[in-house]
């Protein structure tokens, strides 16, 4: 052995030593003694720092990943490519994720799509601006000035789809989704909410593969170009006038569906994607 | 303006703590036999809730939200994993600073209301008052307007119930749902009454 | 110290066993004790999210009662309370953190209601009443037996709200809706708030007419009216 190491071992053995005689008195103080509390506090506090520290840290990527992952899911799914078992960070590749300026329609070039988070910053005064109550059609106060949208390309560059995000106000809480449109920027791909805290077996029925199997093949606009699709009450019958651009109110849950409904009307007109999909798919 | 006069109602009636989340039940259950300490307990919520909630926003949105530590020079420091932590921190310090103050300046109030002010910190109308403003992303006036909001909801959710449940009291009721098997059903009916506001919108 | 004598003592089943079982059903720390009602009825509407919080619950409290006997001869009185709350909700942090890694899209529908935990009155109740007094062994299957006895009425009302509230047990169909072709009309009454609240009354109603040494002596006594054949 080095002279070193025997050094630091002997070295180690004292501090040892010191440790212990320091646990011995302080475990032998009285209970209510100033220094005991005191010490009790700070080693406990210590513990449980490095403790929920420790998890906090190690866990992290392991979440970010998980909501990553949760995200690109439900984008696959609203456009009906997701399967149980695939790879999704693959099966993404076929989108191309494109920032654009809810205003103009535009494309917004100094904005990376990679970091930019629309749900965060319709909650940041600097990327977000207030909603007039006659315009908040969708009860969501603030309205992102970027949007992010994803272009759904096949193997040749022909654009699929486009998945547009939209949100808002249910009964009990903002319902986030998805929106997927075919090219043409009318009809409906399909509708998926990824975050909703509506009534369970009610209004949570907004998730139920059932019910949004009926969206596909809907239109959004009519002739005048508003957006008209909309829920109603009971049943569409197929037969009916302007069926196209009616779809299944949820049983039981008028307000949630009166919810979904706005947030179609909000999203896809004026103040929404209206412009974007205007320059998208000029007439 | 009208935003927090809407918020104040849904608070009350719509999201009541304890009649639509359940929380702070305990004590709901076992503090709700007589009307005069249901009032106490109450006010003891609501004053505490006025309290905690603005407390905790603040707490989290200057030192625990991600990107709070900002203006201290850490833009990308997300201490938000220590929100629990911290929330109950603040309560249990709030609740014994408020004991001390009363018993200090208010002593006929301290007497009223002394005694619950221990129980309010494991109530979980409390925590979960703050933890429903972080979940929300209330901003400080929301949260004060939803502290008072929630804990007068509370308030009045238990002094109904006390009062049901002492004319309750002189009804037949089976052996054994007597006691804590029909106050159960009693807080479903109630429940089933306040979910007639859900929906409302100002 | 005789204490440590207690806690080296080999580990007997027979000695655990009325600690674990206990809370069961003879002294359920919901229908009996009246203790961590709080954040229990608003996850039952589904049998997943109870089946989670039921497993994050019973963690916590069996761990919290251990850690907590582990330093009870040293805790001092005046700084109990803290000691205990900081003890309890770090778990529950650590449990949090674990569920949003793992369970990521189930901890979104748990939302507040894992934080609650902290003040589940269960973990608190058992970490005073028990764990205080005992040895870390002991206090950790205390606080699994009220941790089971707790998932137990989470259970118990998750399979019925699920079951006749939307016809399926763990997403599951298993009774044919109407709206889906078949015959069963949900009773959508039982996803809502207030079913809870009569499926536990119910139920302790159920439990005390088997058990009629639980049911409480009404303050109140009924005489019969002049007249009346008693």
């Amino acid at each position: 052995m080095s002279e070193t190491s025997m050094q630091f071992a002997s070295t180690l053995k004292v501090w040892r030593e010191r440790a212990k005689a320091y646990a011995d008195r302080i475990l032998s103080l009285p209970n209510d003694s100033f220094e005991k509390t005191l010490s009790v506090a700070f080693w406990l506090c210590l513990v449980c720092a490095v403790l929920v520290a420790f998890s906090a840290v190690a866990l992290k990527s392991l979440q970010e990943d998980n909501k990553a992952a949760d995200m690109r899911r439900n984008i696959l799914e609203v456009v009906g490519l997701w399967r149980e078992g695939a790879d999704i960070n693959e099966a993404f590749k076929r989108f191309e994720v494109k920032v654009i300026d809810l205003k103009t329609g535009e494309l917004a070039k100094d904005v990376d799509p990679n970091t930019y988070d629309m749900r965060k910053a319709a909650k940041d005064f600097k990327l977000s601006e207030p909603l007039p109550r006659d315009k908040d059609v969708a009860s969501i106060k603030r309205k992102p000035k970027y949007a992010t949208v994803y272009f759904l390309k096949d193997e040749n560059g022909e654009l699929n789809a486009l998945v547009l995000p939209v949100w808002g106000y249910g009964l009990w809480s903002t319902m986030y989704g998805f929106l997927a449109l075919e090219p043409d920027c009318n009809t409906v791909i399909g509708i998926n909410f990824y975050d909703q805290k509506e009534t369970p077996g009610l209004g949570g029925e907004v998730v139920n593969p059932n019910w949004r199997a009926l969206w596909k093949g809907k239109r959004i606009y009519d002739q005048a170009g508003t957006p008209v699709l909309r829920l109603i009450k009971g049943r569409v019958n197929p037969g009916q006038e302007k069926a196209e651009f009616l779809v299944d109110g949820l049983a039981g849950a008028t307000l949630t569906s009166n919810g979904v409904s706005n947030l179609i009307r909000f999203w896809l007109g004026e103040e929404g994607y209206k412009p974007f999909l205007a320059k998208q798919c000029p007439k | 303006m009208e935003a927090l006069i809407s918020l104040f109602v849904k608070s009350v009636f719509i999201e009541n703590l304890a009649l639509a989340f359940f929380l702070g039940m305990c004590t709901f259950l076992a503090v709700s036999k007589k009307i005069a300490t249901a009032i106490g307990l109450g006010i003891a919520v609501m004053v505490v809730q006025a309290l905690t909630v603005p407390a905790n926003h603040l707490i989290h949105a200057y030192l625990l939200k991600e990107g709070a530590l900002a203006w201290a020079g850490l833009p990308n420091v997300d201490l938000s994993f220590l929100t629990f932590l911290a929330a109950i921190g603040v309560i249990a310090a709030i609740v014994q600073i408020l004991e001390m103050v009363l018993d200090r300046f208010f002593p006929a109030l301290y007497y009223a209301l002394g005694i619950f002010l221990p129980l309010i910190t494991v109530n979980c109308a409390i925590l979960g008052g703050s933890l429903f403003m972080i979940e929300r992303d209330y901003s400080l006036a929301e949260s004060v307007v939803y502290g008072i909001g929630s804990g007068f909801g509370w308030a009045l959710a238990i002094t109904a119930m006390a009062a049901v449940r002492e004319k309750l009291k002189y009804s037949d009721v089976p052996a054994g749902l007597q006691g804590l098997g029909i106050t159960f059903i009693t807080a479903g009916l109630m429940s089933l009454g306040f979910m007639a506001f859900s929906g409302i919108q100002l | 110290m005789s204490d440590e004598a207690l806690e080296t003592e080999e580990f007997e089943f027979a000695k655990i066993k009325p600690v674990l079982v206990d809370p069961l059903i003879d002294n359920n720390p919901i229908i009996l004790q009246v203790l961590g009602i709080c954040s229990a009825l608003a996850v039952t509407s589904q049998m997943i999210t109870a089946l989670i919080m039921s497993i994050a619950l019973t963690s916590v409290v069996a761990g919290s009662n251990a850690a907590i006997a582990l330093v009870r001869n040293h805790t001092p009185a005046s700084i109990r309370i803290i000691v205990q709350m900081t003890i309890i909700a770090s778990l529950v942090i650590v449990v949090d953190q674990i569920l949003k890694a793992v369970a990521y899209d189930i901890s979104k529908q748990l939302s507040v209601f894992v934080g609650l935990i902290i003040t589940n009155c269960i973990v608190m109740g058992r970490a005073e009443a028990y764990a205080m007094q005992n040895p870390p062994l002991p206090s950790f299957f205390d606080g699994l037996g009220n941790g089971l006895g707790y998932s137990l009425i989470l259970m118990t009302v998750a399979v019925i709200r699920e079951l006749f509230g939307s016809g399926s047990l763990f997403g599951v169909e298993i009774l044919p809706l109407v709206k889906n072709g078949g015959w069963y009309e949900p009773n959508g009454l039982l996803l809502l708030p207030p079913s809870a609240f009569f499926i536990i009354g119910l139920l302790i109603w159920a439990v005390r007419t088997f058990k009629p040494k639980q049911r409480e002596v009404p303050e109140f006594k009924i005489l019969p009216a002049h007249g009346e054949v008693a």
